[in-house]
């Protein structure tokens, strides 16, 4: 997919950069400029753990799923949750950044085309991350979540990872998308499965065969299954075996957000 | 030295043919313009040159560098003004020079020199700290001219520069463009539908239709090959025959009370001719119009208006995906 050729040996190294540092910056810009996006992006999982949370709560024993407390139980999958969507819908703004002419004021730099790909993958990253933070703050205040100097760090690692496989994902759709809607459609195909199959709302381990093989083969579990196993320490599959499918699951995710981007039409 | 050299460029979308075999040169230091009504194919062709869209067949050098073969040389001679807006809106004028700024390869040491030179050429330097969203379309089309020459390209595209604006901000531009021109040494190549700003602007002019040069020549020779100026005289009894006899006199018809005269240098010969018609009522003197000149090439008009026809930046722009 990637191929070699000799203009990879011109890059001017010091100028990637820049330009990589002046995308981010762009998107981290924008973001800040619209506190609507942030707010909104905090409301929808602050009303899953009150309201989800405390609803089905109210109908599980306490210690049902391993020993935590539904809400706490529910907190990684509600990190995973903001990650999806917020992450996978920032594909979006590449769209709407088609209808006008900015991508092209992009394109036209002298840069390599996976600088600007991880410029705004990283934009897109970074704008999720905060989301994730104020919701780490929340979710220790108000939710009784602790956090550990490791276990933050171990977070912040899980969740990046997952940030730049989903930004990416959504980059790569919005890249070979023409309209919002058809974005929409496609997103939401791919999204929901992501979430519903990841063990995010429940606990995997008494699931029918069947179900069990599909959380399994979604990537996502990993993901909900490390934060877990870092925050409330449940873990499933293991440590080492979450981070090395979330890392593979990064890797594949950009390589194929950079195909897409190249092949961007007009 | 030809700066740009086109060589049999072609570009088609499936069925549709953009670019129909196009060859072109353009020299250092002039402001080349493209003229052709919309869909003649020439956003299609600066797109090609600026490495955004692969040719079909045939090449195309741009400061020497082949657009397929090494567009990242070719995107560091070039800067470029789109035709529909690429600014960021929620961020300042500054912000946006600055990030292009980034972007595009200027020297640390001379960004801040540089985005206050550009807002001083355009005269926003009053309106950098306000975010775009509050610019006027004109305002905001002279902060993506400052933008374009920012990094000091060797050549800059205008894609349309003015369309969308009210006829005082377009004059106003025009200004700022010519500034640019006679400032720097800069090749200036821009595209564009209306002929009274080929006619102000360019130094050559390429008439295009349907992906293909039909005519190209200066402007102010293109309105000599029509054989001269228009005259239109009010008079009862003109002596045709003398009239007739003048040899920069090139057609004469007489109808009405009405005689319409084509002469070659007509401010020179006026009196002459008056001399022959007696008594007139009422003169009026017309030089030829680009737009004379294109309906003689083409048979038809170029659509003058402001794009509204097309439904405006956003229609064209969701269309833009076949084009």
């Amino acid at each position: 997919m990637i191929r070699f050729n000799k203009n990879m040996l011109k890059l001017n190294i010091p100028q990637e950069i820049r330009g990589l540092y002046a995308i981010w910056y762009r998107e981290l810009l924008v973001f800040m400029r619209e506190p609507s996006r942030l707010v909104g992006a905090i409301i929808q999982p602050l009303l899953w753990l009150i309201i989800f949370g405390t609803g089905l709560g109210s109908i599980i024993e306490p210690g049902a799923v391993s020993g935590a407390n539904y809400q706490q139980f529910l907190f990684p999958g509600i990190l995973v949750m903001t990650v999806l969507f917020g992450s996978l819908f920032f594909g979006l703004y590449i769209i709407l950044d088609k209808r006008i002419d900015f991508l092209k004021e992009v394109l036209v730099a002298p840069l390599n085309k996976s600088t600007m790909f991880f410029g705004k993958a990283l934009g897109g990253s970074t704008d999720g991350l905060l989301q994730i933070i104020i919701l780490m703050i929340l979710g220790a205040i108000f939710f009784g979540v602790h956090f550990t100097a490791l276990s933050m760090i171990l977070t912040f690692v899980i969740i990046i990872l997952l940030l730049v496989a989903v930004t990416s994902m959504g980059l790569a759709i919005g890249s070979v998308m023409e309209s919002p809607e058809g974005f929409g459609l496609i997103s939401s195909f791919v999204i929901f499965p992501l979430f519903f199959l990841s063990g995010a709302l429940f606990p995997v381990t008494k699931l029918p065969t069947w179900l069990k093989i599909v959380v399994t083969i979604n990537p996502v579990s990993y993901s909900v299954d490390a934060l877990r196993s870092v925050i409330l320490g449940i873990t499933n599959y293991g440590l080492l075996l979450d981070f090395t499918v979330s890392i593979a699951f990064a890797v594949i995710m950009v390589i194929a957000g950079t195909w897409a981007f190249k092949r961007i039409k007009l | 030295m030809s700066l740009i050299e086109i060589k049999n460029l072609t570009k088609k979308f499936e069925a549709f043919t953009a670019v129909d075999d196009l060859s072109l040169e353009i020299n250092e230091g002039e402001i080349f313009g493209l003229l052709g009504p919309n869909g003649a194919g020439k956003t299609t062709t600066l797109s090609i040159l600026a490495t955004l869209l692969p040719p079909t067949t045939g090449s195309a050098l741009v400061n020497g560098f082949d657009v397929v073969k090494h567009p990242t040389q070719v995107r560091r001679s070039i800067g470029f003004v789109f035709q529909d807006p690429s600014s960021d809106d929620l961020l300042t004028g500054r912000e946006n020079l600055y990030l292009h700024a980034l972007m595009y390869g200027v020297k640390d040491s001379e960004i801040d020199k540089k985005i206050d030179e550009g807002l001083k050429l355009v005269d926003l330097t009053d309106k950098q700290n306000i975010r775009m969203r509050k610019y006027s379309g004109g305002m905001r089309r002279r902060l993506e001219l400052a933008r374009g020459f920012l990094h000091s390209p060797k050549i800059l595209f205008l894609d349309e520069p003015t369309l969308g604006l009210d006829p005082q901000a377009r004059e106003n531009l025009w200004v700022y463009i010519k500034k640019l021109s006679t400032e720097n040494k800069i090749t200036i190549i821009l595209t564009t539908h209306y002929m009274e700003e080929a006619d102000k602007l360019c130094d050559r002019i390429a008439i295009i239709d349907h992906g293909k040069i039909i005519a190209l020549d200066t402007p102010t020779d293109f309105k000599k090959s029509l054989g001269g100026d228009l005259v239109a005289i009010k008079t009862k009894n003109p002596e045709l025959s003398e009239i007739e006899k003048m040899d920069y006199v090139r057609q004469v018809r007489y109808k009405d009370g009405l005689l319409s005269l084509t002469v070659n240098d007509a401010g020179i010969h006026l009196q002459k001719i008056l001399e022959k018609v007696g008594d007139a009522e009422n003169v009026e003197l017309h030089p030829p119009t680009l737009h004379d000149v294109f309906l003689k090439l083409t048979g038809k008009h170029i659509r003058d208006d402001s794009g509204e026809g097309e439904g405006g930046w956003m229609t064209r722009s969701m269309n833009s995906g076949n084009r």
